[in-house]
């Protein structure tokens, strides 16, 4: 568990955010630029003092009020959002600088940080001659080496370009599966979050708007995150069945299953999928004589009026809607047509070729 | 010119004393002024600029006009004096605490200026990597900021290699105790021996020009290298 609780003036700026996040799995804190998303990382770590509030993480207390342990006293890892690798050292002296000062148990190893990043091919070359995305993940390695209890990333991939971010988040996600500590990621952009985070911690003006599952918090139709054009549902399932002749895989997810495009495998793998919104159609009855692969029953929860005469549709899969919530943008016109009313069983039909399945997640 | 004059005794004593003395005061001052420097580049504040401007002062000061102050200060009845039981005027120790002030600017600012170009990050990444402020002082701001500490060494080096007012004001040119370079030149302009006015002239000439050269050179290659 951490309970954390920031307030104070810097600046013009006033922060006053509060939330308590589970002590393990990823959270991200999301908001538009200039919210205080950073100020409150800046405060986990504590780089920023702000003489209001507490943090506790996982039965340790690094600020209470006025009391506040410097930064180099707390076992927090820090990547920020340009690497900022030592340029007087090496990159495996980068590497080590923390791991040297470290103490209590060793949770990783060089070997284990080196392998998982993919940076020993790296360690011999001088800092300067590393590419954007080769220099954050030494910068994540340096920050894993030191043996932290809560790792927390300042948007690590806003100052890289597409191609080195593609390099760089799976890594992101084999971490997020292999890795027991906490992290708190910082960033502005869904799609990241979507992919990475477990929680959701929704920033506005200083504030903390709402705080809770990413799933939950999507389909929460008093945030604001419902009426975004890229709305999509984050469903989490496990591999049951592959087909290779197809060239499909099939995901157990609570309420139902879902045939994928791809190997997904193995057996038993946890994946995270992203259903856009808009890739999801309903009807009244199982579709024959049709090209989607996935028809799933589901319950209506509510729906809530879109941008463009659309209408978003909230889901619960399963034929009692005990299932992963799912979500629909559909026409109001066919909307209206049909007639839905909150409560009833229709059938969600996906796109299967618009799902996303993140590669190497879970394990 | 002939081999004698270059083997003159006198010569010698006084090139033995001048770097004797330079080589004193930049140790303190980089003693001294690299702690100075971090303190005047972390944030900003009143106090600071005071204090900033105070160690500016030499660079537009005359010489003679902080090497009379100083004479006052290390002179017979000053609080100083009475403070140390005994007179700084006119004594090597004297020359070296006259020249730590006036060489100060030279070597504080270069420092500072490489502290303040560091920015904040690298010491907060080395907090954050659990490295206590000073262990972050010693490994990461004193060799980030080594092209700023090699410049003021440099600086100050020279800079007290070739003072001639404030030592000639606190120091008044007594042989083998505080008549440096500078001084000798002078006087031997005086006497009209010209010869040996200027092998010592020519001497500070080129050492000045080989100072600036590698200055310059040091600057590129750390120049290039800090911006990676």
């Amino acid at each position: 568990m951490i309970s954390a609780r920031f307030s104070g003036r810097q600046g013009d700026f006033t922060l006053d955010a509060a939330f308590d996040v589970p002590g393990q799995g990823v959270t991200a804190l999301f908001g538009p630029s200039g919210c205080g998303k950073t100020t409150v990382l800046r405060c986990m770590a504590g780089l920023t003092r702000l003489p209001g509030g507490h943090l506790v993480v996982n039965g340790v207390t690094w600020q209470e009020g006025r009391q506040i342990t410097p930064p180099h006293r707390r076992a927090v890892g820090y990547v920020f959002q340009e690497a900022s690798l030592f340029t007087h050292l090496s990159v495996r002296e980068n590497l080590v600088y923390g791991l040297r000062r470290a103490r209590g148990p060793l949770r990783i190893s060089e070997a284990e940080v080196t392998q998982l990043l993919g940076i020993d091919p790296l360690l011999r070359r001088p800092t300067a001659t590393l590419s954007g995305g080769e220099r954050q993940r030494v910068a994540i390695g340096r920050a894993l080496l030191s043996q932290p209890e809560l790792l927390l990333m300042d948007e690590p991939l806003s100052a890289l370009d597409r191609i080195s971010r593609d390099e760089i988040l799976p890594y992101l996600e084999r971490l997020h599966a292999s890795l027991q500590m906490p992290v708190i990621l910082v960033s502005h952009d869904l799609s990241e979050v979507e992919r990475l985070a477990d929680t959701l911690v929704l920033m506005e003006a200083g504030r903390v708007r709402a705080a809770g599952p990413i799933a939950a918090m999507q389909a929460d139709p008093n945030l604001p995150l419902i009426h975004r054009p890229d709305l999509a549902a984050v469903i989490e399932g496990v591999v049951i069945a592959l087909d290779p002749a197809y060239g499909l895989s099939t995901l157990q997810v609570p309420g139902g299953r879902i045939v994928v495009p791809g190997n997904l495998g193995p057996i038993g793998a946890r994946r995270r999928l992203r259903v856009p919104a808009t890739d999801v159609s309903l009807g009244r009855h199982a579709p024959t004589d049709t090209t989607i692969l996935n028809a799933l029953p589901a319950v209506i929860l509510g729906a809530e009026a879109a941008e463009g005469y659309q209408i978003t549709v909230r889901l619960a899969l399963g034929a009692s809607g005990e299932g992963a919530s799912l979500l629909a943008r559909v026409s109001r016109k066919s909307f209206d047509l049909l007639g839905f009313q909150p409560g009833e069983q229709v059938v969600a039909r996906l796109k299967a070729m618009a799902l996303s399945a993140p590669a190497q997640t879970g394990g | 010119m002939t081999e004698g004059i270059l083997f003159d005794a006198a010569m010698l004593t006084t090139l033995a004393l001048t770097l004797k003395l330079a080589t004193v005061t930049t140790v303190l001052l980089l003693a001294l002024g690299t702690p100075l420097a971090w303190w005047l580049s972390r944030g900003g504040g009143l106090w600071k600029e005071i204090v900033a401007t105070l160690v500016s002062l030499p660079i537009v000061l005359p010489p003679t006009v902080l090497g009379f102050y100083l004479l006052i200060a290390m002179g017979p009845n000053s609080p100083l004096t009475d403070l140390l039981g005994f007179k700084l005027s006119f004594t090597f120790a004297g020359l070296v605490v006259g020249s730590v002030i006036y060489s100060l600017p030279f070597v504080v600012n270069p420092i500072r200026n490489a502290f303040v170009a560091m920015g904040p990050r690298p010491m907060e990444v080395a907090a954050t990597l659990r490295a206590s402020p000073l262990d972050a002082f010693f490994t990461v701001a004193l060799p980030q900021a080594a092209p700023g500490l090699i410049t003021g060494a440099i600086l100050g080096f020279a800079h007290t290699v070739g003072e001639f007012g404030v030592v000639l004001m606190i120091g008044g040119g007594i042989p083998g105790r505080t008549k440096v370079l500078s001084v000798t030149i002078f006087d031997y302009v005086e006497t009209l021996e010209w010869d040996k006015a200027h092998v010592l002239a020519g001497g500070m000439l080129a050492m000045s020009f080989v100072v600036i050269l590698a200055m310059m050179l040091i600057e590129r290659r750390y120049g290039t290298g800090a911006r990676r």
